[in-house]
This record gives C-alpha cells, structure tokens and sequence, in this order.
C-alpha cells in the first residue's frame, strides 16, 4: 500500500471532500436511496413537502414559503446522509487506487520447464493459469501469485505490506509465496503460478476495499431490520395522526385546525432512526479502513464482527510475547572463577559474534561490569559456528576461547585434556528449569562458566494481558518449546495459559475444545502447517508474509506482519461495535425531545392546552417544528467525525463500559436535542 | 395516599414471595420428571395422553408445536361460536337467553380463544350457564394454558443448545391445566366462596327490595338477582388473566367478590403467575440473577404508573372542588377521591391499583367504572396496555413480549459494549432481530391503524356517548384493549355494534397470532444454537442498570409511539380541566 495515501496530507483531504461533496448530490438518485430504506423515507418526504410547496406557491398559499423551507432542510438531511457515506467511500476509493497503481500490466515470461534455462515464451501476465509456470529476474514486476520452484531472491515487498525492507524468497518452506505485483530486487526465480486470472491477492485486495460499501455485515444487517422496523412504526405513528387531529377538530372539538401533511412529514422525519441510518454506512467503511490503517485487510465483514467477539486468544511466543531472539540474561561462574573474569571471558568470545545471541552476550556483560569495556580484542581470530563443532569463539593472544552447547564444550575440553567440573552439571540443568537455555564458556580446556540464554518477555506485554483479562478475554501462549521452559515464560508473561510443544494438530484440537467450551477464538499464524488450525479459528489472521495456504485458510491479512496486531485487531473489531451502538441509541433517544418540540405544536390548533407541553419554551409552533428538523438535520454532519473516527474504545469490563455508553449516548441523547432545538429556536427567533 | 402506596407494596410483595416458589413449581411440572405432585395428577395426564393417543416423549420443531397451538384455538374458536350461536337449543338455560347472533359470536370466540376475554355483552343477561361453563370456563382454560406455554416454549430455546425441538405441546398445555389452573383456582374458588361469592346453577331469585324507590311515576318493589357458579369462574378468570367477567360488573359485583380482603387477594392473584414464571424463566435459564433483572422492569414500569393513578383518582375532580363539594376521606367515602363509578367497599385507591394491575397483567377484569377514572388514571390504564402487555402481561404470553423487547435492548446494550449481541449464552442474530421487531412492531400498528379507522369512519365514531377529547380516548381504548388481548373495557362507547364487533375481533386474532408466532420462531432458533460462555466482556443483563436501560428502551421504543394519540386523549382532557376549573368557579 502506498504510504502517501495513508498518511493524508492537505491536499488529500481537499480533493477527497471536494469529491464527496459532488457524490453527495450525485447520491440523490432513487435508486442509491433505496439501498437504504430509512432515508429512503426521507427521500419520499423531501419529495412530497417539494410538491406541496410548489403547489401552494402557484396558488399563493400563505404557507409556501415555510413549506418550502422545511423542504429544503429535508433535502439538506438527505445531502449530509450521502456526504458522510461519500466520505467514507472517498477514502476506500483511494486506497483502491493506490493498490490498483501496483496492478499494472505486465508481461510474462512462461517457461516450459523448472529449469531457467529453458525456453520462454512472452504472455500477458493476465492470461497466466494456475499451474504455468514463469521466469522473473531483477528488476521486473511478479506477475500473478505463486510459489518459488526455484533460485533464491530478494523481493520488495512493499507494495502490498508497505514495507520497504526487501524480503527473501526461496523454494520449500514458509518463505515459498510471492504476491503478484511485487518486485524482485536481485537475482531470478522460477515460479508455479497459483491464482487464476483476475482472481490474485492483490485483486482480492482491491475487491475488499471497493466492495466495503456495499457488502453489509452479519450485526450490520441485524441492525437494518431493527432500523427499518422502526422506521415503519414511526410512518404508521404519523400517518394515522392525520385521521386523530381530523376526529379531534371536527368531531371532538368541532374547531381548530387539522395538522398539515408538511408538517405530518417534519414530525416522520425526525422521529425515524435518521441519524443512524445516515451514518451507518459511513461507520461501516470507517471501521474497515481504520483497519486498513493499521495494515490489516478483513477478507470478510463477518471476520471483523468476530474480531470483537473473541474471547480466547491463540498468540505465538516468538514475536508476540518474547522477542524473537533468546537474549543473555545471566552470568554463572564455576567454582574459583570470579564472574567479572567470566565476563571478561564472554564479552571477548561475542565481540565479533553476529548473532543477536553474541550480541545480547557483549550488552549483558558490559552492563554488569562496566570496566570489562577497556579491552579490545583487535588482533583475536574469529572461530565462526559451524554445525560440525557447535561452538564459536575466538583465539588471540595464544589462548583459545569457546563458548557453545554444554555438551559440545565438554567434548572439547575432554578431547583436550581438561577436567569437567562436577558442579557444572547441576548448573546447568537449574538454568534449564528456569526456562532458559545454558551456554557454556571455556577458555584452553578450563570451563570459566555459563550464560543464561532466555527468552526476554516484551516490556509492557504482562500489562496488556492484564487489560485484556479484564475485559474478558484469556490469552493462550502457543511455543514449540519444552513444557518447563514454556511454563516459565508464561508465568513471566502473566498469559492465562499455554501450550507447550505444540503441534499444529495440538492447536486444532485445543481451537476445537474451546468452541464446546462456547468460546470464540482468535489465532495468528503464518505458515502451512498452520494453515488447519486458522481455517478453525474464529476470527484467524496471517501474516502478508505467510504461505498461500495460510492466506488461504485465514479471514484476515496483516500486512505488516506484525504478530501483536491480533490485540490492535480485537480492539478494531470491538470498537466498531461500539460506535454502531452508541450512535444507535444516540438517535433513539433523540426522539424525546422532538416529540416534546413537535407534538404540541401541531395539535396545539386544535387543543390549546397543549402549549403546556411545550416544555422548551419555543418561540412558535411553526419555529419548533423548523428547529426539531433543523436540528435533526445538522447533528447529522456534526456526528460525521464520530462516525469516521469510531467512539474511542476503553479496556474495561462491560458492565462499566454499559454504564459509561449509556450515560454519555444514551442520557446525552436524551438532552443535547432538548439544547439543541432551543438553541436553534432562540436564532430563528431572532431572524 | 400513604395507605395506597402501603396497599401496593403489600399486593406486589406478597405476589412476589408466592410467586418465588410457585416458579419452582413449573419448573418442576414442566420439567418433566417425576417429582412429589406426580402421585396426584400423574395418573391423570397419562390417562390424557393413552385416551387421545398422544405420544408424551415427541420433540416438537417449533413450526409443529405453533401450527398445533393455532389448531388448538381454531377448534377451541369454532366449537364457541357454535355454542353461543345456538345457545337456545342447547341445555341449562334457566332464563331462555337467545343466540349471539353472527356478530357478537364471532366477537366472543375470537376474543376468548385469544385470552383477551373482551365482552361486548353482559353475562348475566345474555349467557346460559352451559355457555358459561362449556363454552366460557373451557376457553378460560385453554386460552390461558395457549398463553403460558408460549413462555415455556421460549425458556427452553434458552436452556436446550443443539436440539431441533422446543417440546411438546399436547404435554405442555395438558401439564398447564392439570399441574397448575386446577389446583390453583379449587383453592381461589374453594376461597372466595367462603367469603361470600355465590356457586350455583339456580334460576334468577326475585327478591324484596328493601328501600323501595320511584322510577318513571312507578314504585320499585322487586329486583332480580342473577345466580350462577361465580366463584370457580372468578377464580380461574383471575388466575388466568383472562379477565371476562361472570357479572357485567365484573369483580364489582359483591357476588364475585364480597369485600375489600377478596378484592386483595384477586390483585395478588392476577399478579402470582406472571411473576412465577419470571422466576420459572431465571430457573430454566440457569440464571436467577435474570429473573430478578426481568422482575426489576415489570415494577419499574408497572409500580410508579399504578401509584400514579391512585394518586390521580384520590385528589378528586377539582372541578367538584370548585363547586364546593367535599371529596375528603370520610367514613361513607372510603378513602374520598373521585369516587364516580367506585364500589365504596373497596374505594377509590384500591378500584385505581385494580385497574393497573388488571390492564397491567393483561387481565382486563374491573372493579369500578374505568371510565369515570380521572383522565390521567385512564391514561395509566391505556399506557399500562400500549407498553405492550409486559408489565407484567398476560400469562405467559407477558413474558415472551417481554423477552422479545428484551431482546431489542440486549442487542442494544451488547453493540455499546463492543459485542455481537448474546442473551444467556445465544447468539442474537439478524433472524432473531427480525422475529423480535416484527413481534413488537404488531401492536402499534393494530392500535393506531385500528384507532384511525374506528375516528374516520360513522361506524366508529356513532358508538361513542362523550364529545370531546375523552371521546376519543374511548376509541383509543377499545381499540388498545382487543389489540393488545387485554380485554379491559373503558366503556362509555357501545362495543355492541356489528363495526366494533367485527373491528375488535380481527384486532384480537391479528395482535395473537402476528405477535406470538415470530417468539416461537425465535424460541426454535435459539434452541438449535450452541450456547457460547459468558466473560467478563460479556453484556450481563441481570443488573439494575441493565433493568433500569431495558425499562427506558421499552419506553422509548414501544410507547413512545402512542404519545400523539394520547396527547389528543387524556393528555388534552388532563389539560382541559383547569380550565373547567376556571369556568366553575365563575358560576
């Protein structure tokens, strides 16, 4: 994804209203309209005050001109409803654009065989088949999806992830896959191809983004029904009005005045569920390109519903919970060895150790003992690992030393004639317990000592848990390791509980008992033999990176493979629940005050005593019915950074956060329209 | 007033402490197990089940288990009509009444295989007792056992997870009856007769008046006193909220109930049963906490409207006020107040409470002249019915309407906690939506379409006697009574027209079946979902926010709709009178 696109600047901005701004008018088609049958109602209502507005104004009826204004507000309610949903849609349309700039066409070179060295023929990238096999060099564009068969390259990557670091691809394994539409940075690769025309990820991409607007969600749809019944209710309500006030002038009071269809239309207007209905389409964009945002891509709306849902959570060690790399967390000296002279020892073995391991050695034995700094090992010669030997290290100044698994290192010293230390043993396997992995140091057939290599828990990752606990939702560390080792960074890390040596039909099985638990489980995963477990999961996430089969069997892409983008996810997922709910019961309780501004206003011809209903204080009948639809009309506009933005979601239990929802949306939904209406009434009386 | 609000307390708790073990009765009974009242009525029901050829051990879909309830009231429909239809030929009718004709037959059957119990004929001058006992005492059975296992249908969609079947329904209304009418209204009955409720099947007595009075130049000696089996019908007629009386004075008639302690322990007993299936709900459901969350929004609703209306009624017509005349509570006033159309035995509070707790549970039975109520203890009762029969409703079927707008608030409340809705472990999803607001959407739309068809057309607005806005609250109540199966009648509008007959009788039909078919529908949905484990995440419905969110969604989402009928009703009559009051005071 292109970055500029996500990162918005001014003129991105201007160009995007500007287009919504058109579209909003556009939008006034019925048949737009009738995708959403709340304002359709709308739509009618605006059509019909227009009518009779006219009407009256040809016959130079005293109430043209007030009609007409209700009109106009009516149409502007219609204009804000499609401004907020253009807006939405402007923004999915761009990001559309960006990843469609990537989809160029390219031209394919088709090979016969596995071979590079085989005969190509040139075909349009598009007409590759599943199975075809093509050649891609330096510096040309992959054609479609499909796995390497052959050579070892490196790819940017950065179309699709936005990551501009290259990756490497190579046959066999978890780093087989490679996405159409992406660029080999160096050397060549023979590739099967695996997606059909038309039908690549990238395509699949774009499908999801464009299609954002019309593809309802399970909850969304639910919604509607509720949305639309109420809809229907409130026609009945003022339809059958007219006949009441007709009975109560003629019949009841014999006097007074029969309410008017504009007004019967003002009332319908502002009791229907308006304000959600304008914007819910607008809040279902958003959520998804908040998504989008955060580089993941929902290959379903139902998967996002779930993401809210989730109440077990299947993370990774590596990665999500630990760093992905065993760090030196711990120097111990054998016997008659002081541990600065271990230090010393170590520090010399790793300084010219790569490894993030050799590394964290050096950090760690420069943090405990500061003066270990002033010697260099300039004129040492670096013993690289090598599988055969199981050590490294280094040999200067005559002397020779190593550090590596603790069985090879007393091999080395056996075979040169030193002596194992019977208390290394026990050290050893207390290291072990702990959950950490024990290397040992020895320099010319003497052990100096042993490092604790442990997997170091991401700082703050036990806080986040705790969080997560609060609202409901376990946590399961899933790890390759040994039971006590995976025991002992779960505990550090405070997750619910964990998996140990986990096999991928471990993780199926254990997805399975949680669903007769009634639980609803959300995993990450990215390589093939996850790829079972993910088809199970409830709400399951893989890495842009991952193989075909894991994209395949996963309802949700995260671009940036990022192995804690589950927990951003979760939220994301909860988040536009919550906003959907909010404004809901925002626009339902908004009827109070309408009723309270309209109600006596229309009926007060007839029943005079009824001004005593007018508990604002409105300046005129005709003023609170225009303030009623005026307001109604601009809280809609007002609402639209809510909507665009989402109702910030807060980590706490549901019964504070019910409480909290209700009093802001639902209280405040109650009283900001009384505010609201007077205001509106104070300004027309002054006009 | 504090000896109203002592009296509400005492029939609301004493209505909740009988219910709490009652509802583990029909947890018991409709479980299914043998349990200790199987030595008694077990015998019977198998007896039921081996003469009919039912099979006891069917699982019902729930498609099965409605047709069947409609068949039920078909036949229960077809074979009253025919009975009140040709009441003359057929036997025990002392006093030779004639047939209903077509109109009020039709009228009848609809409204008492409907559990509304609307009557547009007074009983005791127009029903034989074989009418009454065969045709009205069955349907007082069989319709209040159709409303309560509408309740035992829906639990189970909560407690059974992967089951296609909601039970059986032969078992269910048979248990309903033998388990649960029986027993409970011998006792009622076996009660109010001691009290002084007549049982009999005499013809009419003559009787000495003893003051004799003028009427028309013609001095009054005799009185006919109508007879009759009162006691059993006023039982099961209370206990079932069905509501019709015996007596066109209904539960003002001193033969149905004599005093002021009868009149009590019928509030109570409207009230026992709808609240012990809440509690039966919290049991089958597997959470009591529910129960007390569902109990919280009956009272919520039902108590500060009840004392509203006492309130109302005890302060009197200030327009009597202004003419000097003394409304205070003096020993023939029982209590003062507006004591138009009040029996003096009970007074003015205890005639107000019985009329919300009898529009309140669907029952619909009176014991004083709801139209003589002061304009906003009229609104009480019309509002009481508008909510939609669930505070707490009818038997049974209170609670499903009850659990359908439960449903609403849940999906409500679950979105602003960032979840898909769940209720008890089940997941609420657009089919359920649908079902729910279809459900709910019925009544509105009869009350208010049926109000504007009665205000438009002559049919409609000649039966009305009173001009004005309390006018057109007698069309708003004879529509929201049959539209909501309550039965209540306002009067002050002659129901007794072929218009009113054929109007409110389609609108009982339509609210029964429209309203309560799409809850079945939801209860063999949810029973065919598996249950998913509430966390800490989870909307937990049984709190008293939760009650207090539930009670205003009912409000906002039901009632409201019916605020500009009632603002051109009671509303404007309520405002109307200061200014009787002014005029009063001028002459």
């Amino acid at each position: 994804m292109n970055p500029q696109v996500i990162g918005h600047d001014a003129a991105f901005w201007r160009r995007l209203y500007r287009e919504a701004l058109r579209d909003s008018f556009w939008k006034l088609d019925p048949r737009v309209q009738l995708r959403n049958p709340v304002m359709f109602v709308v739509y009618l209502g605006a059509l019909l005050v227009t009518g009779i507005g006219i009407v009256e104004m040809v016959s130079r009826h005293g109430h043209a001109t007030y009609d007409l204004v209700i009109a106009v507000w009516l149409w502007l309610t219609l204009l804000f409803a499609n401004f907020s949903e253009a807006l939405a849609e402007g923004q999915g349309k761009a990001q559309a654009n960006s990843l469609k700039a990537s989809r160029q066409e390219v031209l394919a070179r088709k090979i016969t065989s596995e071979d590079p060295q085989s005969p190509t023929t040139e075909i349009s990238g598009n007409a590759l088949q599943p199975g075809d096999l093509v050649l891609v060099s330096a510096g040309e564009v992959i054609p479609a999806d499909g796995d390497v068969v052959r050579g070892v390259a490196s790819v940017d990557e950065s179309a699709i992830t936005g990551e501009s670091a290259p990756v490497i691809r190579e046959p066999g394994g978890d780093r087989s896959a490679v996405t159409g539409g992406t660029q080999l940075l160096s050397d060549w690769l023979v590739i099967r191809i695996t997606s059909s025309p038309g039908d690549t990820f990238l395509d699949r991409m774009i499908r999801m983004v464009e299609g954002a607007a019309r593809r309802k969600t399970p909850n969304e749809i639910a919604l509607m029904v509720l949305l639309v019944v109420l809809t229907m209710v409130f026609l009945v309500v003022t339809v059958t009005i007219y006949p009441f006030s007709v009975y109560s002038a003629h019949y009841a009071m014999h006097g007074g005045r029969v309410v008017r269809p504009p007004i019967l239309v003002a009332l319908l207007v502002c009791l229907i569920p308006t304000t959600i209905g304008a914007l819910l389409p607008a809040i279902g964009i958003a959520g998804i390109m908040r998504l989008l945002k955060a580089k993941v891509i929902a290959k379903s709306g139902r998967a996002i519903e779930a993401a809210g849902d989730a109440d077990v959570l299947f993370l990774d060690k590596t990665g999500t919970i630990t760093f992905g790399n065993r760090q030196a967390a711990e120097l111990v000296p054998a016997a008659g060895i002081s541990e600065e002279d271990l230090a010393q020892a170590v520090r010399l073995s790793s300084l010219s150790d790569d490894t993030p391991e050799g590394k964290s050695i050096v950090v760690l034995a420069e943090r405990l003992f500061p003066a270990v700094t002033r010697e260099a090992a300039a004129d040492g010669v670096w013993i690289p690992f090598s599988a055969e030997t199981r050590m490294s290290g280094v040999d200067m100044n005559g002397k020779r030393l190593r550090k590596g698994a603790p069985d090879a290192i007393r091999n080395w010293i056996r075979d040169s004639g030193g002596e194992w230390p019977d208390g290394m043993d026990p050290a050893i396997d207390s290291i072990a317990q702990t959950g950490a992995t024990p290397l040992a140091v020895a320099m010319d057939g003497q052990v100096l000592g042993l490092v604790g290599l442990r997997d170091i828990v991401k700082p703050g990752i036990r806080e986040r848990f705790a969080e997560l606990r609060k609202i409901g939702i376990r946590t399961v560390m899933i790890t390759g390791d040994n039971p006590v080792t995976a025991g002992a960074i779960a505990a550090e890390a405070g997750v619910d509980e964990y998996l140990a040596e986990a096999r991928p039909q471990d993780k199926l099985a254990r997805i399975r008992e949680c669903h007769e638990q009634g639980h609803l489980v959300a995993m990450t995963g990215d390589g093939t033999n996850d790829a079972p477990a993910l088809a199970q999961a409830d709400v399951a996430v893989c890495m842009a990176s991952g193989t075909q089969a894991a994209r395949e069997a996963a309802n949700i892409v995260d671009l940036d493979s990022d192995p804690t983008k589950l927990l951003e996810i979760v939220r994301l997922g909860k988040q536009l629940l919550v906003t959907r709910g909010a404004l809901t019961t925002f626009s339902i309780a908004n009827d109070v005050a309408k009723y309270f501004a309209i109600i006596p206003a229309a009926f007060v011809g007839t029943y005079p005593q009824l001004s005593a209903l007018n508990i604002m204080g409105l300046d005129s009948p005709r003023d609170a019915i225009l303030s009623a639809v005026i307001f109604n009309a601009l809280v809609i506009p007002m609402l639209i950074p809510l909507a665009l933005r989402g109702v910030r979601y807060r980590a706490m239990g549901a019964d504070a956060l019910l409480l909290r929802n209700i009093l802001i949306y639902g209280l405040g939904g109650v009283i900001a329209p009384f505010m609201g209406i007077k205001l509106i009434d104070l300004f027309l009386a002054v006009l | 007033m504090m000896d109203t609000i002592l009296l509400t307390g005492s029939v609301v708790l004493a209505a909740v402490i009988l219910a709490w073990p009652l509802g583990w009765y029909l947890d018991l009974a409709y479980g299914g197990r043998r349990f200790w009242a199987t030595r008694f009525f077990g015998p019977i029901e198998t007896a039921i089940y081996s003469i009919s050829g039912i099979d006891p051990s069917e699982d019902m879909s729930w498609k099965r288990y409605a047709l069947l309830w409609l068949l039920v009231n078909l036949l229960g429909g077809i074979f009253l009509y025919l009975l009140l239809y040709f009441q003359p030929f057929l036997p025990l009718n002392p006093q030779h009444f004639r047939g209903l004709g077509a109109g009020g037959s039709f009228n009848t059957a609809a409204s008492f295989i409907t559990n509304t119990n609307w009557q547009d004929y007074s009983g005791e001058t127009a029903l034989s007792y074989c009418s009454q006992v065969l045709g009205i005492g069955v349907q007082y059975f069989m319709a209040a056992a159709t409303g309560m296992v509408l309740a035992v249908g829906l639990s189970r969609g909560f407690s059974r997870a992967d089951q296609a079947g909601i039970g059986n329904l032969w078992v269910d209304l048979t248990r309903t009856v033998i388990y649960i009418f029986l027993p409970l209204s011998v006792l009622l009955a076996l009660f109010l007769i001691s009290q002084g409720a007549i049982q009999n099947f005499s013809p009419y007595l003559r009787v000495h008046l003893v003051q004799p009075f003028l009427n028309a130049g013609k001095l009054v000696t005799h009185q006919m006193l109508a007879m009759g089996p009162a006691g059993s019908q006023t039982a099961i007629e209370i206990l079932g909220n069905n509501g019709g009386g015996f007596f066109n004075a209904n539960a003002g008639h001193p033969f149905q109930s004599p005093s002021g302690v009868t009149n009590w322990v019928l509030m109570v007993g409207m009230l026992l049963l709808p609240f012990a299936l809440v509690f039966y709900f919290g049991r089958v459901a597997r959470n009591r906490k529910i129960a007390f969350s569902l109990m919280g929004v009956i009272l919520l609703l039902l108590v500060p409207l009840a004392i509203l209306s006492q309130q109302q009624d005890l302060q009197g017509n200030p327009v009597f006020h202004a003419l000097g005349v003394t409304q205070a509570n003096h020993p023939q006033f029982s209590g003062g107040g507006n004591m138009e159309g009040v029996e003096d035995r009970f007074g003015t509070g205890a005639s107000a409470l019985f009329g919300a707790i009898a529009t309140g549970t669907s029952t619909g039975a009176a014991n004083s002249d709801y139209d003589s109520f002061m304009p906003i203890s009229g609104f009480v009762n019309l509002f009481l019915m508008q909510l939609g029969e669930i505070a707490p409703g009818g038997v049974g079927s209170g609670l499903a309407s009850l659990i359908g707008f439960f449903i609403i608030s849940i999906f409500l409340g679950s979105l602003m906690v960032g979840r898909t809705p769940e209720f008890l472990g089940k997941k609420l999803e657009a089919y359920e939506m649908k079902m729910a607001a279809f459900s709910i959407l019925v009544m509105p739309v009869l009350v208010l379409v049926g109000t504007a068809i009665a205000a438009s057309l002559p049919g409609g607005r000649a039966a009305i006697l009173n001009p004005g806005p309390h006018g057109f609250s007698e069309i708003l109540y004879a529509v929201t009574s049959p539209a909501n199966n309550n039965g209540s009648a306002f009067g002050g509008l002659d129901a007794g027209t072929v218009f009113y007959n054929v109007l409110t009788g389609i609108l009982m039909l339509l609210n029964r079946y429209l309203a309560y078919f799409p809850l079945l529908a939801i209860a063999g949905s949810l029973a065919a979902k598996k249950r998913m484990t509430a966390t800490a995440g989870t909307l937990n419905p049984a709190t008293p926010l939760f009650a207090i969110f539930s009670a205003v969604v009912i409000l906002l989402v039901g009632a409201l709709n019916f605020i500009p009928a009632l603002a051109l009703g009671p509303v404007a009559e309520q405002l109307s009178l200061p200014a009787l009051h002014a005029q009063a005071v001028l002459h």
